[in-house]
């Protein structure tokens, strides 16, 4: 009954990382066009979405950038706030709902809580690290800033697929486990590749006088691993998740530590 | 005559033996441990049910060249260790344990890596 209601149209996009189509819903389609400009490559025309979320957009807020999230699951729910945003995801119905400002920072925020939640019980995780693929097999390189990340990234060769500079997604499928391109960057500012390959080693990065390749024995492997692993929530059966998950990755996956000076030789050793 | 001691693994930790280490997860603070070779063995006997001193008699003294009063003090100091980072309960009762997640085997150079995950 005209009068009566008001019909508030919603647009949406779909993002899918690491082969998991999450649908963002708005009514403001310039916040929609940004996001479609933010995550290019990643934005699929699927009508299906494994999960559902309403953004609903507030006047910006005067957080802290550097502030803490906090991730805590009640009910069925999980709720994720930090100064900039506040959002709530229900795993059991895919739908889950944002309040935040017009940026993309936020939803990066929540996408990347997510998606960690999403792997873990799978078995996988975002990693603290740039990968690649090389004669169809994939490469992590992980390490603290300062590391090499955005270096040896910078320093892939032609044939290489660049991932990501920043934060891997690695999913195991079945026994193996896979590295997918991710839209989450660092200082290189470039989009990885929307695409996957099986993982054939994790390299810790440091930068040292000469290129050399060690093997890392499995619980200095654990330990690292586990020290660059994103991971948000002070939640007991995720945290469970989390670390079987590096445990089991570590006996399945070599590791090693790759000292590399900075420049395009240290390529000849990785493939 | 000093009263009994039970001792049993926090269900709130995660751990697993990779190579010839325990590691051990707390969920409080997300904190990773490492345990060394007696750690190892008092955790992954702390059932429980089975009093702190029949630990160290069976399997402390057993495995470790260590005399049983000094082994004892040890084990004690070790087990409040433990549970002031949450890894173990530690009380005058019996505990009932539930199921956690561990993988048991043996191994703390404890607490000396102990590491804040970022």
């Amino acid at each position: 009954m005209p009068g009566l209601a008001t019909q508030v149209e919603r647009h949406n996009v779909v993002i899918a990382i690491g082969g998991v189509p999450v649908r963002v819903n708005s009514t403001d389609p310039g916040f929609l066009e940004m996001l479609e400009n933010r995550y290019a490559g990643f934005v699929g025309e699927e009508a299906h979405a494994e999960f559902d979320f309403d953004v609903d957009l507030a006047a910006p807020a005067s957080a802290d950038p550097d502030a803490d999230v906090s991730v805590k699951h009640r009910s069925g729910r999980w709720f994720m706030e930090r100064g900039d945003f506040h959002a709530e995801w229900e795993p059991a119905t895919g739908k889950g709902w944002i309040r935040q400002s017009a940026n993309p920072y936020s939803i990066d925020a929540v996408l990347r809580i997510v998606h960690t939640l999403v792997l873990a019980k799978q078995g996988g995780f975002l990693l603290h690290s740039a990968s690649a693929i090389r004669d169809g097999k994939a490469f992590l390189f992980a390490g603290v800033s300062g590391a090499g990340k955005t270096t040896i990234s910078r320093l892939a060769p032609a044939d290489a697929t660049l991932l990501t500079d920043e934060i891997s997604y690695v999913r195991k499928q079945g026994e193996d486990y896979f590295a997918f391109g991710t839209p989450f960057t660092g200082e290189l500012a470039k989009l990885g590749e929307n695409t996957s390959a099986p993982l054939a080693a994790l390299y810790l990065l440091a930068q040292g006088p000469e290129n050399k390749i060690e093997a890392v024995a499995a619980p200095d492997a654990g330990r690292e691993l586990l020290a660059n692993m994103l991971f948000f929530a002070e939640d007991q059966e995720m945290i469970h998740w989390a670390f079987q998950a590096a445990c089991d990755f570590v006996h399945r996956v070599p590791v090693y530590r790759l000292t590399f000076v900075p420049d395009a030789r240290v390529w000849e050793m990785i493939g | 005559m000093s009263k009994k001691l039970y001792v049993a693994r926090s269900p709130r930790i995660a751990a697993r033996k990779l190579g010839e280490e325990m590691l051990v997860m707390s969920a409080q603070g997300s904190t990773l441990f490492t345990l060394n070779p007696t750690a190892t063995v008092l955790w992954q006997a702390a059932d429980g049910a089975t009093p702190l001193d029949e630990i160290v008699e069976r399997r402390i003294c057993a495995e470790f060249e260590v005399k049983p009063e000094e082994a004892m003090r040890d084990a004690e100091a070790l087990a409040e260790d433990l549970a002031k980072h949450g890894i173990l309960l530690i009380s005058e009762q019996p505990i009932s344990q539930q199921p956690i997640s561990q993988q048991p085997a043996a191994t703390v150079d404890f607490p000396v890596q102990e590491r804040a995950r970022r």
